[in-house]
């Protein structure tokens, strides 16, 4: 594994100062499982916050020493050497409150009854996650990070620590974003969590007394949202109209090899996502719309933010398109920010922001070199 | 704003050195096709102008990313529709209009943009080339280096044609410089300019 950061431990921090949520609701106290690569300078400048997106955790870059094959869902952007380098940079990941791999969740014991969280946990928002990365900051005595980023549900989340933490950020990294979901991606998620619910497993959310999860639900939800990640053309590249068997069956089990692609994803992800964690992520999803307490205007919503941006977008990604990050530029420019914006013509749809696009890895590489800059800069 | 740093060199592109004397100091500027963001980074550093570069091409993308200009990928043949009017001091378009398509509608769309625009482009008209014409050949110059099958202009002209084009679409010229090499040619420049850079409004 050629410059991987290496065999990688997850984190935890304990937080007891109750976190507050949008919803009004409370999490007393709560955990956060994250990783760190690279090293902290002595001026504390250097941190790079990674932000994860709808099925992703902690894990950004490297590997688990007892497990080799378990790479970091970023690793072709993070470490040694790579865009964004942890030769110069302190790079954190963190699982953010309401997810399944290890911070705390609906899966969790709430102290409270002794009994998992299930429906009782907080519809948390992008808001709440970010306050949540800012008080693991805090204690990680950064005060400032010299990025954040982040691709789709993360991209987001770095947009609001520009809103919310002006002072605390100095370069946001917005890939493959949109400044908030389109009626047709809330329908996506809708299907998907009417999958989940209405699987007689969930049992309205506390299946884990039942010692069940509501597995054909998460494979539902997880089939439909991966067509959605892929683009058209690449759907067809992959799989075209290939037949499992060579022939058509005239039955309704696996005939195209597509089908059979589905299925064993749907399969995977049902083994080891939480279905709680996927109705509060697309949630969280919905209901991000920092415009919308400023009467739909986006650009007075990002008016507080101070930091430098990099926005990229890929062409042929139609679930967060293009014009979605053309939005959010437009609204920059209204500010008179800095932004470097990307269109990237890729053929693999939103996927693309994870793959390794030679165009899209140098541009990354290149806004994080004067990134370095501007810290040697400062010192 | 970058103060510290060092002002790039933008000798060699005299036409850049003209329109940079034009800006003043904290004015905002869109660059339409920077290229690769010299004259941003020039205007940035030397005179603390807020530029944005507007460019189509990955390579010159990247490029305004190392120089730390700030651009964003479009296609200016679709217009400035992610501009509000009135939103820039100046919108510059350097040694690009020859090879827009939508000729028009760009210079409509700077001006609708910006509160000037300015342009530089190739003078057809400049003494050699009309030469070689009467040779019976296409002309072929410094600064119209290609071939004339391999070439990305489309839409070449003379200053009295883009003289005639701003009378007629009710564009008022403010100021013209017209060079050969790092000369300054204000005796008969449209047979002995070879480059020629225009600030313009709205009549």
């Amino acid at each position: 594994m050629s410059n991987s950061v290496g065999a990688v431990t997850p984190q935890t921090m304990h937080f007891d100062t109750p976190l507050a949520c949008r919803s009004g609701a409370v999490l007393d106290a709560y955990d956060l499982m994250y990783e760190t690569y690279g090293t902290l300078n002595a001026e504390k400048s250097n941190a790079v916050l990674v932000c994860h997106a709808l099925n992703a955790s902690h894990h950004v870059a490297g590997f688990y020493a007892e497990d080799p094959r378990k790479v970091g869902w970023w690793d072709n952007m993070i470490g040694p050497g790579k865009p964004l380098d942890t030769d110069k940079f302190f790079v954190i990941g963190v699982n953010n409150p309401g997810g399944c791999f290890g911070s705390t969740g609906p899966a969790s014991i709430n102290p409270k009854t002794g009994k998992a969280y299930g429906s009782s946990f907080p519809v948390v928002t992008v808001e709440d996650w970010v306050e949540a990365q800012a008080r693991l900051a805090d204690r990680l005595g950064i005060a400032r990070f010299a990025a954040v980023m982040g691709g789709s549900l993360g991209a987001m989340q770095a947009l609001q620590w520009a809103i919310a933490f002006p002072e605390r950020i100095a370069n946001s990294i917005v890939i493959a974003a949109a400044p908030k979901l389109s009626a047709q991606n809330i329908a996506f998620n809708e299907v998907a969590r009417q999958a989940i619910t209405t699987d007689p497993d969930f049992h309205g959310g506390d299946f884990y007394a039942y010692n069940v999860i509501p597995r054909r639900g998460l494979r539902l939800a997880r089939m439909i949202g991966h067509i959605t990640y892929l683009s058209d053309d690449a759907m067809m590249e992959k799989f075209g109209r290939s037949l499992r068997s060579g022939a058509i069956n005239f039955h309704f089990d696996v005939d195209f090899e597509v089908e059979s692609y589905l299925r064993h994803q749907g399969d995977k992800f049902s083994e080891y996502f939480d279905a709680n964690t996927y109705l509060l992520i697309t949630r969280a999803l919905d209901y991000f719309d920092p415009a919308a307490a400023c009467d739909g205007d986006l650009a007075r919503a990002l008016a507080p933010a101070t930091a430098k941006f990099f926005v990229a977008s890929f062409t042929s990604d139609w679930r967060f398109a293009p014009e979605r990050s053309r939005e959010i530029v437009k609204a920059l420019l209204d500010n008179r920010a800095s932004v470097c914006y990307a269109e990237i013509n890729a053929p693999h749809g939103h996927d693309a922001f994870l793959l390794d696009d030679e165009r899209y890895l140098a541009l990354v590489r290149a806004y994080f070199e004067n990134v370095a800059n501007d810290l040697g800069a400062q010192v | 704003m970058n103060a510290a740093l060092p002002v790039p060199a933008i000798a060699g592109r005299a036409d850049l050195e003209a329109i940079a004397s034009w800006v003043p100091p904290g004015a905002s500027v869109l660059d339409l096709g920077c290229g690769e963001g010299l004259l941003l980074k020039y205007l940035n550093r030397s005179r603390e102008v807020l530029g944005y570069g507007v460019e189509i091409s990955d390579a010159n993308v990247l490029a305004c990313v190392k120089n730390s200009v700030n651009v964003i990928q479009s296609d200016l043949e679709a217009g400035l529709a992610g501009f509000d009017a009135g939103s820039f001091d100046y919108v510059i378009l350097s040694q690009t209009l020859q090879a827009m398509h939508h000729t028009e509608e760009i210079i409509m769309e700077m001006l609708r943009v910006g509160r000037q625009g300015i342009v530089s482009f190739p003078n057809f008209g400049y003494w050699p080339q009309r030469l070689q014409i009467m040779r019976g050949r296409m002309p072929r110059s410094d600064v119209l280096p290609h071939l004339w099958y391999d070439t990305p202009n489309v839409h070449l002209c003379t200053l009295s044609d883009f003289e005639d084009f701003c009378a007629t679409h009710a564009v008022r010229i403010i100021e013209r410089i017209v060079m050969q090499g790092d000369r300054r040619i204000s005796f008969a420049p449209n047979l002995r300019g070879s480059v020629a850079v225009y600030r313009f409004a709205r009549v």
